[in-house]
């Protein structure tokens, strides 16, 4: 705010100054010409407080006419000069001040100052969002859908007055910058006392970098989370200790190889990672045989080494003959776009194909091609933007990787319940076998939609009722999945983790006793956590939880139930 | 030499010395105190207060501060004698000169802290 004002002041010096001079030169002026008085003999001069009377209602153009008395010529002749210096001095500053106005520096320097001060105001924890495109938008519906809070930082001003039509729920500052500036960083609030994490989810691996590493050196204690997409880029965030890396070609890839090898745990990954209420994808599992592959750039080599990995013959279309190739897999210069290159790659005897390339319009050709030739093909298709969906949806491939997808989907699961991520990382470590019992379980609670994912833990911060309780009686994880206000029916939720004293145990079961310090994952539907939030928190609700019966608020009545259950 | 310095020193200077030509003689003697030259001390204060807008220093403030209250002081006079002789009618008797001499009296104390200043900033200066 102060630099705005000392802006204005500073580029308004030269107009104030002619002012000043004008206006004394005519007031000056009038205070030594001679007036005329009603019977026109020479009368003295006006004094100054009538000539800067005068003064100020002729320069602003009020004219109230010859006050105190008719002029002389003399006077008269004066007063046309100050009028025309008084009226050159007005539109001189007031042309300088549109000009300010309308300078681009100026706004920029309002536009920063007012987004800052929104930042500032910020009274609820919240995360800063860099990079808005494709990715970032779909992570911004979902937080605001959550009702947590953000701040937006995106280089491009065309994505932020995009930002400003989104209907929100929350007020969002978005500012048009560049985040690799610290400076912007700041401003956008990463020392605020409330932000608690840093999403960089720009395009440019760079500038994701950049952010990265001044959020560990500005504020060491945020989460940091940033999308790599190259593998040197991985390694760099890695080696000063960034949080989340999402580099969204390996993390396809190796749902890739989940599916091929583990379905029912990939399945299981989807149902805990996917953006609530959306559907669940219908399950395949990627044939083994002879595969195509086309393209060879940042998402086909992870794909590539996956399915070789498991033993696949894998041939790939590329139309660069440079690069080596390795012995198993075979190699066909050329543009999968052709059905004669796609022949000669062995399509009609393969039992799946990769359209891998860049560029949307090819990987929907190769795919209508390669179907033409082989109606039997396992298809695996590349969407590099979200704009091509509806194309992407009338085809209906087994897979369709859009890395932007993978990118909200796996932020937004680590980044809102941080115990998701060890979730997944013990779910990986069991059978297939037990993931399907698990999937079976899922699927039979929420049936094909995809649930919420919550963390509760049962402390005084953010279980009161419950860990007062626990302190003196006891409980079972039960008491947190009945509906206290229908008929005790069972709440549409299901707890997935429950960690006490760094133990993990998976899908514990309804009547484990629970203690204080433990930290519990659930899946469910909105209601469930809503009302779960409250058993957590009001006595009441818990009692009548626990016992059937109502409980009663007032302390005479808490006595006096007391003396009569003596 | 620069320009901008000279034109600066200039105004603070002049600020001054009318201030001071203005404020010495008896103080309730009106006769002794032109009321043109309280015109140009205001005129030169309000220009010496425009040329300090915009310098962000710690110096620069305090040069602004003693130019805001050498302003107020002079219109706070000029007021006082356009009231006395235009509204009430009075007229310069003892008393009403010797308030306006005296405020003009407060400005010219704050004038002389901000030549002080402009000294200090010279003195300073290794150039």
């Amino acid at each position: 705010m102060s630099s705005i004002f000392f802006i204005i002041l500073r580029r308004m010096r030269a107009p104030l100054i002619v002012l000043i001079v004008i206006y004394a030169v005519s007031v000056l002026g009038l205070t030594l010409v001679p007036g005329v008085d009603a019977n026109g003999q020479p009368a003295p001069a006006l004094s100054f407080f009538h000539a800067f009377y005068f003064i100020s209602y002729t320069a602003t153009t009020i004219g109230f006419g010859e006050i105190p008395n008719a002029f002389s010529d003399a006077q008269r002749l004066w007063v046309t000069v100050s009028i025309y210096l008084t009226v050159i001095g007005w539109s001189y500053s007031i042309v300088t001040l549109l000009a300010l106005l309308q300078d681009k520096a100026f706004q920029n320097v309002l536009v920063v100052g007012r987004f800052a001060r929104r930042v500032r105001h910020l009274q609820e924890p919240f995360y800063l969002v860099c990079g808005c495109g494709e990715t970032g938008a779909l992570v911004c519906r979902t937080l605001d859908e959550m009702n947590v809070r953000f701040v937006v930082v995106e280089s491009r001003e065309e994505r932020v007055q995009e930002l400003d039509l989104e209907d929100f729920k929350t007020d969002v500052p978005a500012l048009a910058a560049d985040a690799m500036s610290s400076r912007i960083l700041e401003l956008a609030g990463l020392r605020h006392p409330q932000c608690v994490g840093v999403l960089a989810l720009t395009n440019d691996d760079n500038a994701n970098l950049a952010i990265a590493i001044a959020t560990r050196l500005l504020n060491p204690q945020l989460t940091v989370l940033a999308r790599a997409e190259n593998a040197a880029t991985v390694d760099n965030m890695v080696s000063f200790g960034t949080h989340h890396i999402i580099n969204p070609f390996e993390r396809f890839a190796e749902y890739l190889g989940l599916a091929i090898e583990a379905p029912h745990t990939l399945r299981l990954l989807e149902w805990v990672t996917g953006l609530p209420g959306s559907q669940m994808p219908v399950p395949h599992r990627p044939p083994a045989g002879a595969w195509v592959v086309c393209g060879n750039g940042r998402f086909a080599k992870p794909v590539v080494r996956e399915l070789a990995d498991h033993q696949f013959r894998v041939t790939v279309i590329t139309p660069d003959a440079s690069e080596p190739v390795e012995p198993p897999l075979q190699r066909v210069v050329g543009s999968g776009v052709r059905a004669d290159t796609l022949q000669s790659a062995g399509i009609v005897e393969a039992v799946g194909l990769v359209a891998g390339t860049d560029n949307d319009v090819n990987n929907l050709s190769i795919a209508v091609t390669a179907k033409g030739l082989n109606p039997d093909l396992f298809v695996i298709l590349r969407q590099n933007r979200v704009l091509n969906s509806p194309l992407f949806e009338a085809f209906s491939a087994q897979f369709t990787m859009v890395s932007s997808r993978i990118i909200a989907h796996e932020s937004l699961a680590t980044i809102i319940t941080p115990l998701l991520a060890t979730f997944l990382g013990e779910v990986r470590k069991h059978p297939d076998d037990w993931a399907a019992t698990a999937c079976a379980r899922m699927e039979g609670m929420f049936g094909n939609e995809v649930p919420q994912v919550w963390t509760v833990a049962i402390n005084a911060a953010e279980a009161p009722a419950l860990s007062d309780h626990l302190a003196r009686g006891h409980a079972e994880i039960s008491v947190l999945l009945r509906d206290f206000q229908g008929n005790d029916e069972p709440l549409e939720a299901l707890p997935l983790m429950l960690v006490r004293q760094a133990r993990h145990s998976l899908f514990p079961a309804d009547n484990m006793p629970l203690q204080c310090g433990d930290v519990l994952l659930f899946a469910g539907r909105g209601h469930a956590r809503d009302e779960q939030r409250t058993a957590l928190v009001n006595a009441n609700v818990l009692a009548y939880l626990l016992t059937g019966r109502e409980g009663s608020g007032g302390w005479l009545w808490q006595r006096f139930e007391r003396w009569r259950g003596r | 030499m620069n320009l901008e310095k000279v034109v600066f020193a200039f105004f603070i200077l002049l600020a001054a010395t009318l201030n001071f030509g203005f404020f010495i003689g008896d103080i309730a003697n009106p006769e002794l105190h032109s009321v043109y030259e309280l015109f140009a001390a205001i005129v030169v204060s309000m220009i010496a207060t425009v040329l300090k807008f915009g310098d962000r220093t710690q110096i620069g403030a305090i040069h602004l501060a003693t130019s805001l209250v050498a302003d107020l002081q002079l219109i706070a006079a000029a007021l006082t004698w356009a009231i006395a002789v235009h509204v009430t009618g009075v007229g310069m008797t003892a008393h009403v000169t010797s308030s306006v001499v005296s405020l003009s009296g407060g400005a010219l104390f704050a004038n002389i802290v901000s030549v002080v200043i402009l000294i200090i900033e010279t003195v300073m200066l290794r150039r």
